[in-house]
């Protein structure tokens, strides 16, 4: 019984706010996770209303302004077409918010499902499946994600899935390991002691318990996602132009930025920014429900 | 004038709230420790007396500060020492041993590194003399094979042995003044009472000073001179040991010690009432005032200070103790009747036996399993209606495996579980129907294991309501509420979740789950074990309450004696998956006629210094049971040739009532008891 | 211990042909085969006969992928269709070059993970902890290519420092190689720094709160010595295997950090051979990054086992 008196003095500190509240007072109490959701949040907002707010058309090409420096028209310059770069920043976000996001969505639910399968059942068939989990983690994500960008196109309808899948396998591990400490805690055994049946023992004592983990790792994994839908568009196999994308408009202005730096650096703060308030949110939600997630590795 | 080896003035240590407050866990503790002498702190948790212990060596935990005073050691305070000041002091001339030795042993270092490290500190013997010394500190601790042990990683130890291992290592240094952070409890009992027992003697040998603390009042009477009892951050009375367990002077002394179970005294303990203060409610009155039957208005307005007592070295903190010389202490509330042998039987395990080992695939084949080291063997008991029947034995004797298999969770290898008259329980939970399983119950342990913590209380207490009776809306609200109620809870628990409940209210609403059901026969696994001794004796009282209110059957499983003692009528007696001795609680407490029974209450403590434990036999630990003859037959003082280890040992009844299985007869074993 | 051993090999090898096969498969049910990617789909019979013999692909699947394995065994990865050239040769001096890379990346990022990752444990909330974390925090979120991007910018355009680009061909010597390192071994080792410093904090800290590390402190044991001998060895060892994993879920990274120095490793092949649809390649390297994956972790579990006595005493005992 260690620290038992720091221990009990905290439990009294906790009011009787139901879980919820609870998590978002705790996210919010802390600056970096204040900072990181304000950001993300400001990110949602720009990927919906940019359309209605941006000053220029974002394809529009105009020899005549090529690389101009930031001034009072173009805030943030033009690129080497004579495009607003101020447009082209705020617009750049929607399609990488898009796709991770339902990328996200897809990952947690497979992942998810599997892993809370895996863990309860155990036996042959987890070891069968950890095993190919295992070895679709051996195959760098880069590669994996190349070859069904080469083959099958770079349209939504590919990248969504094939993100989600590959996203999945670590929320796959989190919920098994987590689905392994519920099952082996008593209330469990209460519950079946009692008589329940498996379903509702899934449902009503397992999943709220293994919830939190998942959703953690989830948040987690739409950072990554995100990483690796701008590299992808980086390399030149993400959206294809005149799209704006953060990746591509590194991509394209970074051969010119020994002269005009500030066609990459708004889009370079864009996305940093993102992932940055993407994690900083995650470590806050993470904390707030009393999850470590610096023991575990990306994978 | 005795020497002082350590005084504490004023001492006051707390921590920095979330909204910057500080608050105060030690509040202006002032005592000394004189040479030579052992003085117990005793409280329940959170009541600082670990704090307390840690300042003696200048040391608080992460979070914890001093907010004020002093503990002076040598003229020095040690709450001002510099770090480097502070290292050739602890170890050295103060040492600790601490609570959990397996967690305190650091687990990438052998056990002989651990020992030398303290004497390289704080010794000049060179490496020759170093690993004599080791060998000589750890057969002082009375560890087997030294040598052996020095090679050994601390996971390699049982408790009993990590804990020795501990003592040694605090030993090293040759201290002044020795601090124990409850180092014998999470033993079992027959190792706790070694452990003492060693202790003592390195007390009489060293004539070093110990400050022992624990929540147990048996092990601080066997070892303390004098006794501090320590209240919300405060110390509340300090006085001699005799002084302080017979004759307590404050009210919350004398409500601890009765609520304390003691195998001399049949019946239920008394409990007090409510919960200790939280540290940062600051009254400006008594902490105990809450709780306290002498309570006047002056304690709420004023505080008291510990004053001395004119006619002897006793110090209390109350207005009132005076009130309590004529209050008469050891007065049991309710004694439980004897119950009624015609009552219909409730359920009945005829001849079960349990492995936990996986059968060889040969054996599965011929559909049978091999005999050796079966966890629980042989057990045949039949429990009627309306009686608490006690499983008692240490870590290892199968006491919850029995009640596993019972429940259906964990398959019964051999015989069968019949339940009331004429059911024949499948031996998997899955089989039962749902009058069966709503007849069984289960109470775990620990309240915060099984209740789910993500679910309100409401929720908790609807899921048997739902599942066994289907009740819903409005009526499925007024059961949770009158469940509340039967388990003396307020309706506004209903939306709390368990990390917002005290320990005790946690088990009340684990009690009402079970309730819920409307059960023939409860399951208690341990359920007092990880609550505090007032809290314990209120849970006792409710489950006393509930049983004569509505007629149901325990079956109560403990390794505490004294807890036994207090709630059942009949008790069966367990080593290693065996029964040793199965009879009515007040014979087998009166004349324990098994060996081990023997040895098991003989080591029991008592919170009375003059009621000393006996060591009967030796205490090993026993990994498996022995294949053949009697279970005890590896640690019995009386074995009496070959028979104990080839013949599985034959029941004799005894004319009080208790069946024992033993080769000896059972008149002589009677006779030959001290 | 050696069966412990042995079965954690077993794993390795079960996962490498699972990789193979995962791999094999995958390329097999996409459209086409490697020769109509490689030529485009409306390649000419004739040429694309002449192509389809050269890599076997008119024999069942299952034929191929024992022939494809059993060639690998081997050495023999296969024939670029691109490079005209035995795969092996291209990759072994692509591989050579990544090594550099990342070793170095590894030995500047270990020991540099593992000190910072302590005195952020050690001054935990204080200013040093706060200072390095968020540097961790940021250089850990950013995508490699936006930290190489801003690296060139500053060092090499900015300040002129060095040179931005490398400009070398694959089949220079390590020592021509070196000086062009020193950007791309930055940015790699950023990333690879932070994640493993926050895993180092994580896990010290967990052991400077244990009873343990308490019992040392009253012991009298000296702070530097009880970090030493009580908290690091604990410390580090759980941390042994997500370093290892780590390191392996870096290789994407890798890729692209290659492709922004423009760096002739074997990330820069991976682009490369997809672009030029040259699936013979790209199943080549699918194979070996599966390897280095795998073989990283198994050191990491061999390592743990040797230094872990609670892993090493409970096998040879039982």
């Amino acid at each position: 019984m260690k620290n038992t008196e720091l221990e009990t003095i905290e439990e009294k500190q906790i009011s009787t706010f139901d879980r919820v509240s609870e998590v978002l007072i705790a996210i919010f109490s802390r600056p970096s996770g204040m900072i990181g959701f304000s950001i993300v949040i400001l990110h949602i907002i720009i990927a919906i209303i940019s359309p209605l707010i941006v000053p220029y058309d974002y394809k529009e090409i105009n020899s005549l302004i090529m690389l101009k420096p930031p001034n009072e028209t173009f805030f943030f310059g033009t690129d080497q077409l004579g495009r607003d770069v101020f447009t082209r920043t705020l617009m750049g976000g929607r399609i990488a918010l898009f796709v991770t996001f339902f990328g996200t969505i897809i990952a947690i639910a497979w992942g998810g499902f599997v892993g809370i399968f895996c863990g309860l059942v155990g036996g042959k068939i987890d070891d069968i499946v950890m095993r190919i989990i295992d070895a679709f983690l051996a195959i760098p994500w880069i590669l994996a994600m190349l070859l069904i960008v080469v083959i099958l196109g770079t349209s939504t309808q590919v990248l969504i899935p094939a993100l989600g899948f590959f996203y999945g396998k670590g929320i796959v591990r989190v919920a098994r390991a987590a689905t392994h400490d519920v099952i082996a805690r008593d209330f469990i055994m209460a519950a079946k002691a009692r008589g329940h049946g498996n379903f509702s023992i899934i449902w009503n004592e397992l999943l709220p318990n293994v919830r939190d983990a998942i959703m953690v790792e989830g948040a987690m994994r739409w950072s990554w996602m995100l990483l690796a839908f701008s590299s992808l568009s980086f390399l030149g196999f993400g959206v294809s132009p005149p799209t704006p994308d953060w990746g591509l408009m590194i991509s394209e202005g970074r051969g010119l930025m020994s002269f005009a730096y500030w066609s990459v650096i708004a889009p370079i703060v864009a996305l940093s920014s993102l992932i940055i308030g993407i994690n900083l949110s995650a470590d806050a939600f993470a904390k707030a429900l009393g999850i470590d997630r610096t023991q575990k590795a990306p994978v | 004038m005795r020497e002082i080896i350590q005084s504490i003035k004023n001492l006051s240590i707390g921590f920095k709230s979330q909204d910057g407050r500080e608050i105060a866990i030690l509040k202006n503790i002032s005592t000394s420790i004189n040479r030579g002498e052992t003085v117990g702190i005793v409280g329940e948790s959170g009541s600082g007396k670990s704090t307390l212990a840690l300042a003696m060596m200048g040391f608080s935990k992460q979070g914890l500060y001093p907010i004020s005073g002093e503990c002076i050691y040598k003229s020095k305070n040690l709450l001002d020492l510099s770090d480097r000041e502070l290292e050739k002091i602890r170890g050295k001339q103060i040492a600790m041993i601490p609570q959990n030795a397996g967690q305190s042993l650091t687990p990438n270092l052998k056990i002989g590194y651990q020992v030398e490290e303290t004497l390289k500190l704080h010794t000049k013997f060179d490496a020759n003399e170093r690993s004599i010394k080791i060998t000589e500190l750890l057969n002082k601790v009375r560890l087997p094979s030294p040598s052996i042990m020095a090679q050994r990683y601390p996971h390699e130890l049982s408790g009993g042995q990590q804990q020795r291992v501990a003592i040694a290592m605090a030993l090293a240094g040759n201290p002044d003044l020795l601090l124990l952070d409850e180092p014998t409890t999470g033993l079992d009992v027959t190792t706790q009472a070694h452990v003492l027992e060693l202790l003592n003697e390195i007390a009489k040998d060293t004539k070093t000073s110990m400050v022992y603390v624990s929540h147990d009042l048996g092990a601080i009477a066997q070892v303390s001179h004098r006794v501090i009892v320590m209240y919300a951050g405060e110390i509340v009375l300090d006085g001699d040991v005799r002084q302080v367990l017979r004759s307590p002077l404050h009210p919350y002394a004398h409500g601890l010690l009765n609520s304390i179970p003691k195998l001399s005294l049949p019946g239920l303990p008394a409990a007090m009432p409510g919960t200790p203060p939280q540290p940062d409610e600051n009254s400006k009155g008594c902490s105990f005032y809450e709780r306290c039957e002498l309570a006047i208005n002056k304690c709420n307005s004023s505080k008291p200070e510990l004053k001395s007592l004119s006619n002897s070295q006793t110090k209390v903190r109350c207005f009132r103790h005076d009130k309590l010389e004529e209050k008469e202490l050891n007065k049991n509330v309710d004694l439980i009747l004897p119950q009624n042998s015609n009552e219909k039987r409730v359920l009945n395990l005829d001849n079960i036996s349990i492995t936990y080992a996986r059968q060889s695939i040969l054996d599965q084949i011929l559909n049978r399993f091999s005999d050796k080291n079966i966890t629980v063997k042989d057990i045949d008991i039949d429990i009627k209606k309306g009686e608490t029947i006690a499983l008692v034995g240490e870590s290892g004797s199968g006491k919850s495996t029995i009640l596993k298999s019972i429940a259906g969770l964990l398959s019964i290898k051999e015989g069968q579980i019949n339940f009331k008259e004429d059911i024949n329980l499948s031996p998997d939970v899955r089989n039962r129907t749902n009058s069966q399983l709503r007849g069984i119950q289960l109470i775990f342990q620990n309240p915060d294991e099984s209740l789910n913590p993500s679910h309100n209380v409401e929720e908790i207490l609807s899921q048997p309501l739902k599942l066994y009776f289907g009740l819903n809306g409005k009526e499925l609200k007024k059961n949770i509420i009158d469940l509340l109620k039967k388990v003396r809870l307020s309706e506004k628990y209903l939306y709390r979740y368990p990390r917002q409940l005290s320990g005790g209210e946690k088990q009340r609403i684990a009690v009402a789950r079970a309730f819920a059901a409307k059960p023939d026969l409860i399951l208690c696994d341990e359920v007092t074990s990880a609550l505090d001794v007032s809290v314990q004796a209120a849970v006792l009282k409710l489950l006393q309450d509930l049983k004569n209110e509505l007629g149901t059957t325990y079956i109560f499983v403990s390794h505490d004696l004294a807890v036994v003692r207090a709630i059942s009528d009949r008790v069966a007696v367990l080593y290693q998956g065996r029964l040793c001795e199965i009879g009515p609680s007040s014979e087998v407490y009166k004349y324990p006629s098994h060996p081990y029974t023997e040895v098991l209450l003989g080591a029991v403590l008592e919170p009375d210094p003059d009621l000393k434990p006996k060591l009967a036999a030796e205490d090993i630990v026993e990994e498996k049971p022995p294949e053949n003859g009697c279970s005890f037959q590896g640690r019995c003082p009386r074995v009496i040739g070959e028979k104990c280890f080839k013949e599985t040992p034959p029941w004799q009844i005894s004319n009080q009532g208790n069946a024992i299985r033993c080769h000896i007869n059972i008149k002589d074993l009677l006779k030959n008891q001290s | 211990m050696f069966l412990l051993i042995l079965k954690r090999l077993g794993l390795g090898l079960i996962t490498i042909i699972l990789v193979s096969v995962i791999i094999f498969t995958g390329v097999e049910v996409l459209p086409g085969d490697a020769c109509t990617s490689f030529l485009e789909r409306e390649a000419k019979g004739e040429l694309l006969e002449i192509c389809r013999e050269k890599l076997g692909l008119n024999v069942p699947a299952i034929e191929r992928y024992l022939t494809w394995s059993y060639n690998a065994l081997n050495g023999d990865l296969g024939f670029s269709l691109s490079g005209q050239k035995p795969i092996s040769e291209i990759i072994s001096v692509r591989i050579r070059n990544s090594l550099v890379l990342a070793f170095t990346a590894i030995i500047i990022g270990i020991p540099l993970a593992i000190i910072l990752g302590i005195i952020t444990a050690l001054w935990r909330d204080k200013l040093p902890d706060i200072f390095i974390s968020t540097i961790a925090i940021f250089s850990m979120t950013i995508p490699e290519f936006i930290s190489a991007t801003i690296l060139i910018l500053v060092v090499a355009i900015w300040l002129n420092w060095l040179p931005g680009i490398v400009i070398v061909s694959s089949n220079t010597t390590i020592l021509e190689l070196l000086p062009n390192i020193i950007l791309p071994v930055i940015a790699i080792s950023m990333v690879m720094t932070a994640h493993m410093l926050r895993m180092v904090r994580s896990n010290i800290i967990q052991v400077l709160s244990s009873d343990y590390v308490q019992m040392a402190k009253l012991k009298g044991v000296p702070y530097w010595k009880m970090v030493f001998v009580h908290v690091l060895p604990n410390g580090l060892l759980p941390a042994i295997n997500i370093i290892a994993l780590t390191i392996a879920w870096l290789l994407g990274g890798v890729v692209v950090t290659e492709v922004v120095f423009n760096y002739p490793g074997l990330g820069r092949l991976v682009i490369e051979s997809i672009s030029d649809r040259d699936l013979p390649v790209v199943q080549a390297l699918a194979l070996i990054l599966a390897l280095i994956y795998v073989g990283v972790n198994l050191t990491a579990d061999l390592l743990t086992l040797l230094v872990n006595p609670r892993l090493r005493t409970l096998q040879i005992r039982k």
